[in-house]
């Protein structure tokens, strides 16, 4: 009797201290990331343009016309191609480099600087060099191209060559980052497992590989595609420098589909409406990768 | 069931030498026990009979066989090891199954898609599902093949990778420190049901452990190692009534030996300044003495050690009365009595705050200065007659 009277006594208190503590962390989620949304949400609603006196407010009509705006849909077609390459490629690369370098005793942390100096770099200032490296007649590539007996290959202005080109460079940036995260997972699978497996008869690199590496590096793999696809999905850098969408569109993508409208156009309130379906796209993206994957990978 | 010799194995990690020239025969079906503190390499000895690790140098035979070049799964052994080892992301019956559909599917019916195109596979697998039942049933685990490990108890999870270990029927079963996951009701339970496994199945175990208990109450043999060489080796009986040193006696028996430095005045052993009724051997200069080997005695018996009572355990059928011995060094000394030896002794006023301790010569241990034991002539003509 005497405790529940007690415990009841102490529970006010000790709610308001609970919301005290959370209160500093609340504001800040609530200013950095509530209210900006809310902000654009309108903003895409409105005509608003930088510095413009008047505004009106439209209603849906920013989103219709997104959808019927050719440039728009191609950049979304673009976008998701340019996924569609960077995504298999940076996780499956990035495997198949932790895979060779964890077994790496001393030259291990020198594969991983090298495979992550990329990850360090300033992309747009990376882009340039792969301007360079790709050049059709300047470039050092040009000598494998014509070696190969394939002439001079315009990678960044053939329009069936731009998207996996800058795909390519993407995957480039990412390997090492996507190594490191693998080599983790790889660390954090118990030996035991693998000599049991080399006692069960499972000590092959094929078997090994299918019934304990690739099961248990399952929970980092589901980490690893959606962050891919989250930064495959924001590509920009290389887009801005390389082609500015170029040639004829072939590389419009989200990012700087939306880049153009606000800041070069200045249509705020139509860019502000291009950024929510561009959330919207990675929100359901990364729910439906977890959905997906999450009760496939995590055994406990 | 197959015998396992080893020869002169050596293995160093580095500049450590962790096994110094291991020789051991193992009976086919023999039950042995490789015990001894952590670090002293048991487990690196298990782990190279498997073929986990490689010897630098030795060799190994399992069933005549010489197994050094093949791999863990081509020597015929099972193990089962402390963590359990069970793989995650599998149900208890895939578990179980995995080291045989390692043997009995082809590379292609193992791989994902491909494996689809065999119809023998379907097939192969229901006789592998079918061994499987029948292991689980024997361990009184079939009720669980559809879990995932994570669902099931540390003592389940065991029976689990024992399954695994049976399913094969393997040569010979190596088990490291399979029972020191377990809480200790479970581990004195999963003493007796593994000793009944190997009276069952009538292979070789090869059990390690750093529980003297465990190593005493199951086997057929010890192998006390230390220090990356095999101390002694004997049945537990000779290891606990006829310890070859100091350290095999100090490792084996709860509670500990209590050990007293000795010097020899007429013929007889002196320690804690009493003169023993005990003849003293040459060279000797420790006395070892288990719980069992003293008993309280009156008041100035001659030959019996004084001594401080310092507490009384009462263990039901038996009391512990730790004492410390009236030397400089005050000795601790425990002495083991039965509840009806402590009644008398208790009722004749033996057991007063001070207490004399009268040691049983019989059971009494002499050692020289380097831990060796000193047996009297007569004994070891007895034994080496035996011999």
């Amino acid at each position: 009797m005497s405790t529940a009277i007690a415990l009841a006594a102490t529970r006010e208190p000790l709610l308001r201290a609970g919301h005290a503590f959370a209160a500093p962390a609340a504001l800040l989620l609530f200013l950095i990331y509530i209210v900006p949304v809310g902000v654009l949400a309108w903003l895409s609603l409105t005509d608003y343009e930088l510095g413009a006196v008047r505004t009106e407010f439209l209603g849906l009509a920013n989103f219709e016309r997104a959808l019927a705006d050719p440039v728009f849909r191609r950049s979304i077609v673009n976008t998701f191609a340019y996924v569609a390459i960077v995504l298999p490629g940076g996780v499956g690369l990035g495997l198949l480099a932790a895979l060779l370098v964890h077994r790496r005793i001393r030259t291990r942390s020198l594969y991983e600087v090298i495979y992550f100096l990329p990850v360090t770099s300033t992309l747009i200032a990376m882009a340039t060099v792969w301007q360079f490296l790709l050049h059709p007649r300047l470039g050092p590539v040009r000598e494998i191209t014509l070696g190969l007996g394939l002439g001079e290959v315009a990678f960044l202005s053939d329009p069936t060559l731009v998207l996996p080109s800058l795909a390519a460079i993407g995957i480039w940036q990412l390997v090492g980052f996507n190594m490191i995260l693998f080599l983790a997972g790889l660390s954090a699978i118990p030996r035991d497992l693998y000599e049991a497996a080399a006692l069960d008869g499972a000590g092959g690199p094929v078997d090994r590989f299918l019934r304990v590496t690739w099961p248990l590096l399952g929970p980092t793999t589901m980490f690893v595609t959606i962050t891919t696809s989250i930064t495959a999905f924001k590509v920009f850098d290389t887009v801005a420098v390389l082609t500015q969408g170029g040639p004829t569109g072939a590389s419009e993508v989200l990012l700087y589909a939306i880049y153009l409208e606000g800041f070069q156009y200045f249509r705020i309130g139509y860019a502000a409406a291009l950024t929510l379906i561009f959330l919207a796209f990675i929100l359901v993206f990364s729910v439906m990768q977890a959905a997906a994957l999450d009760r496939r990978v995590h055994y406990g | 069931m197959a015998a396992i010799t080893l020869e002169g194995i050596v293995k160093s990690f580095g500049s450590t030498e962790v096994l110094r020239d291991i020789s051991l025969a193992i009976g086919h079906g023999e039950f042995i026990t490789l015990v001894g503190p952590s670090g002293c390499g048991k487990s690196t000895l298990l782990r190279i009979i498997a073929g986990l690790e490689r010897q630098d140098r030795g060799s190994i035979a399992i069933g005549g066989r010489r197994v050094d070049a093949l791999k863990p799964a081509e020597r015929g052994v099972a193990m089962v090891f402390q963590s359990y080892a069970l793989y995650p992301h599998m149900s208890v019956a895939r578990n179980i199954a995995n080291p045989l559909e390692m043997q009995r599917l082809t590379f292609a019916e193992r791989l994902p898609l491909l494996r689809l195109l065999s119809p023998r596979r379907r097939r192969v697998m229901r006789e592998i599902m079918r061994d499987v039942g029948t292991v689980a049933a024997a361990l009184q685990i079939d009720h669980l093949l559809p879990r995932k490990p994570a669902q099931l108890s540390g003592g389940q999870r065991q029976r689990v990778a024992l399954g695994r270990a049976m399913v094969r029927r393997p040569d010979a079963f190596l088990m490291d420190e399979p029972l020191s996951n377990l809480d200790a009701r479970l581990r004195v339970h999963m003493r007796g049901e593994l000793a009944e496994l190997h009276r069952r199945l009538g292979a070789t175990f090869v059990f390690v452990t750093h529980d003297q208990t465990e190593a005493m109450t199951m086997s057929d043999r010890v192998a006390l190692m230390l220090d990356g060489r095999i101390e002694q080796l004997g049945t537990p009986a000779a290891l606990y009534d006829t310890p070859d040193t100091l350290a095999v006696a100090q490792f084996i028996g709860s509670p500990p030996i209590a050990v007293l430095p000795v010097t020899a005045e007429g013929g007889l052993v002196v320690a804690a300044g009493t003169r023993l009724r005990l003849s003293a051997l040459a060279g000797a200069a420790m006395l070892g003495l288990r719980a069992e080997a003293l008993a309280p005695v009156r008041k100035g018996t001659p030959g019996a050690l004084p001594a401080m009572l310092a507490r009384s355990e009462n263990l039901g059928a038996e009391w512990l009365l730790h004492a410390t011995l009236g030397d400089a060094a005050a000795t601790p000394v425990v002495c083991r009595l039965t509840a009806e030896a402590h009644a008398t002794a208790r009722a004749d006023g033996l057991l007063g705050e001070r207490l004399w301790l009268m040691p049983d010569a019989s059971r009494a241990h002499l050692f020289d200065a380097s831990g060796r034991r000193l047996v009297p002539e007569a004994q070891r003509a007895a034994v080496e007659a035996v011999a």
